[in-house]
């Protein structure tokens, strides 16, 4: 059996077993919660929480070296990250509200001081420790290597309360994201919910930290969340594909990573989850680029069809290599252009709908359905069998 | 703004304010209503009083604040002074008894959601964060929609609506709360003919039932046969009263000024002296 194999099917011992559950609950949350600020359109400001974590996991350490305590206490430096990237989310949603700057130079400004006093942070540490390895550096990227039963058991927790947060929170969520103003006139306080849509990323952000790291997590929130945009048309049942897809990366990135060594976590997590948007984008039948390329040439052919019949019953000429094409291998003309019977019959048919539609435009009152005509919608899908022979009728009066 | 300050604004535009005047209580009464963006108000101490089972229309140049008022009255926009009574009771106490129809361009029309997901929004309000959606909530989606003439579209994605359609979608959502109050910011701004018909049926329909409607409206050959009284505002209140008083050529010219000619006016044939 190949390591890979075992990885996924939780043979390789208690330690990577531990590590590809609390992987995948991470991915269910991270997924779930992402998905609103994805329909938010505020995806990125998850970027600039996650980089504000990194002064936060720094100056735990120190305290708690100071405390004479263990500077590796996760609880702790989760701690320390989740209040460093509670005040820069503050600092966005503050330059958003109450200066010109827009979003956007906001998030870049939070993510970029943050991040830069952090690796500061980090360097003094090194210097002050004596030399000895804090392992910090693993927040990066992210690193399962060590992990203990604890530390599973908080992100398992952890993620489970997101996931809870998440359906409790979809409805008013849900109506922010699709329309402000009409959630506040219901009497949502939408900064409110704005701000514990946040906190819940930002929850998700700080329990991701070990797992994937504070420079990727922003693709396991985002990710996922657009990759089951190519599967569904409602939002509700988006959370949850989104979660899905988000739980499939964490455990399957996280036993690939554990079946080599030194691959690091993060990184395989979020390119499983890369191979799957990639896979919906061009497979997904809904809004994948196949199907709608194939639904477009389908469409295309109905309508070089349409016109070659209705040229052949006028006996014009047919020009278009497409239309041509597509009559013969029909068999409705023959290679030389002539229309076979059955082509005939088709144009015949053609050329019928055409005057009944003529007919149902001036005589019918329902414009809804007459506006149906398109010269392509058949006239049978939009009239009953007994307003069609009425439309005949008339056609029959007009010609005597 | 600190509390404080913001206390004193709102005592300021109080005073400048006239006094209410006495009578039936009004679906919505609006006193001192000052919104403004930056250091320009977009209305200034407007009042307004909107009669109950009646249809009123919002009208006024572009920039007037129109919309603003609307969502001001909504809460939706901060307002720096001014004083919302609906039905006699403050806002918070009688949301639930107002729906608002915004405009078709405020809202993102490829979010993921069907028609009948978003009728079904009119509903949240009702069921909370945890109540269980029952098949009278789904029925009453559903008659929403039958109501606007959208039944047949329930299951659509709302990106492949034509705008018309879109419209009557926020209107049925709106609908779904079974509100007395009806706000609605230019329902009829680039809907087809056919829309246009359908929703002055419900509205109307609306009316009959004893409910009030606030429609902001632009089309001003339409006011008189469309609304029972009028509200003509630019950044203040210029005129408000039953249309056959209120909707005046001398009206019309205080409130658009030059921009709307003698001779458009004189088209809309009405009484009063030029």
């Amino acid at each position: 059996m190949t390591p890979l194999f075992q990885a996924l099917t939780l043979q390789l011992g208690y330690n990577a077993t531990l590590v590809a559950i609390g992987a995948m609950l991470l991915g269910v949350a991270a997924g779930a919660s992402g998905s609103f600020m994805v329909l938010r359109k505020r995806a990125l400001v998850s970027d600039a929480m996650a980089h504000a974590t990194l002064p936060g996991v720094g100056l735990a350490f120190i305290v708690m070296v100071a405390l004479g305590g263990d500077g590796r206490n996760l609880a702790g430096l989760l701690a320390g990250s989740a209040i460093s990237a509670g005040i820069g989310l503050l600092i966005v949603d503050w330059m958003t509200a109450r200066t010109r700057l827009g979003e956007d130079a906001a998030i870049g400004a939070v993510l970029s001081v943050f991040f830069g006093f952090g690796i500061v942070l980090l360097t003094v540490i090194q210097t002050m420790s004596g030399g000895r390895q804090a392992g910090l550096e693993s927040f990066l990227l992210g690193s399962t290597a060590g992990m203990l039963l604890a530390d599973a058991l908080t992100i398992a927790v952890g993620g489970a309360l997101s996931v809870a947060a998440v359906w409790i929170l979809r409805r008013p969520m849900t109506l922010v994201a699709f329309d402000e103003g009409y959630a506040r006139s219901l009497g949502v306080n939408v900064r409110l919910t704005d701000l514990m849509m946040m906190g819940l990323v930002l929850a998700v952000t700080v329990i991701g930290l070990k797992i994937v790291g504070l420079i990727l997590i922003v693709a396991l929130l985002i990710v996922p969340a657009v990759t089951a945009r190519f599967w569904t048309e409602r939002s509700a049942s988006l959370i949850w594909i989104s979660g899905a897809i988000g739980g499939l990366s964490g455990f399957a990135g996280s036993a690939m990573s554990a079946a080599y060594a030194d691959v690091p976590t993060g990184p395989v997590i979020v390119l499983f989850a890369a191979a799957l948007f990639v896979l919906s984008l061009l497979f997904a039948p809904l809004r994948g680029v196949v199907g709608a390329l194939i639904r477009h040439r389908r469409f295309q052919a109905r309508v070089h069809r349409r016109q070659g019949l209705l040229a052949l019953a006028r006996s014009e000429p047919i020009h278009d290599p497409v239309t041509l094409r597509l009559l013969r291998s029909e068999g409705l003309i023959r290679a030389d252009g002539v229309a076979t019977e059955a082509g005939q019959d088709a144009a015949a048919r053609a050329v019928r709908d055409e005057w009944r539609w003529e007919v149902a435009r001036t005589r019918h009152k329902d414009t809804a359905l007459t506006g149906r005509y398109d010269g392509l919608t058949p006239i049978e899908s939009v009239f009953t069998p007994d307003e069609i022979a009425g439309f005949d009728r008339l056609i029959a009066e007009g010609q005597t | 703004m600190t509390p404080a300050e913001l206390k004193l604004a709102a005592d300021g535009g109080r005073a400048v304010a006239p006094e209410a005047k006495p009578g039936p209580v009004a679906a919505m009464s609006l006193r001192g209503m000052t919104v403004s963006y930056g250091e320009k108000p977009a209305i200034f101490s407007v009042d307004a009083d909107f009669e109950q089972g009646a249809m009123t229309a919002i009208i006024g140049p572009n920039g007037a604040g129109k919309s603003t008022l609307l969502k001001a009255a909504l809460d939706i926009v901060p307002r720096v002074s001014g004083e919302v009574r609906v039905h006699g009771q403050p806002l918070e106490r009688a949301r639930g008894r107002m729906a608002y129809v915004p405009q078709r361009a405020s809202v993102d029309w490829d979010f993921p959601t069907r028609v009948i997901d978003v009728v079904m929004m009119g509903l949240y309000r009702e069921l909370g964060l945890l109540g269980r959606i029952r098949g009278h909530h789904r029925d009453a989606a559903q008659d929403a929609l039958d109501r606007v003439g959208m039944a047949d579209f329930a299951h659509r994605q709302i990106g492949q609506l034509s705008g018309g359609q879109q419209q009557r979608v926020f209107l049925a959502r709106a609908l779904a709360q079974a509100a007395d109050l009806y706000l609605l910011d230019e329902p009829f701004a680039g809907v087809d003919a056919a829309t246009e018909a359908a929703i002055i049926d419900v509205l109307k329909t609306l009316k009959t039932e004893g409910k009030s409607v606030v429609a902001v409206h632009h089309d001003l050959t339409t006011v008189q046969s469309y609304f029972d009284r009028v509200l003509l505002l630019n950044v203040r209140r210029i005129a408000e009263g039953p249309v056959r008083t209120a909707f005046t050529s001398d009206t019309l010219a205080a409130t658009y000024g030059g921009r709307l000619a003698a001779a458009q006016i004189e088209q809309l044939e009405l009484g009063g002296a030029v």
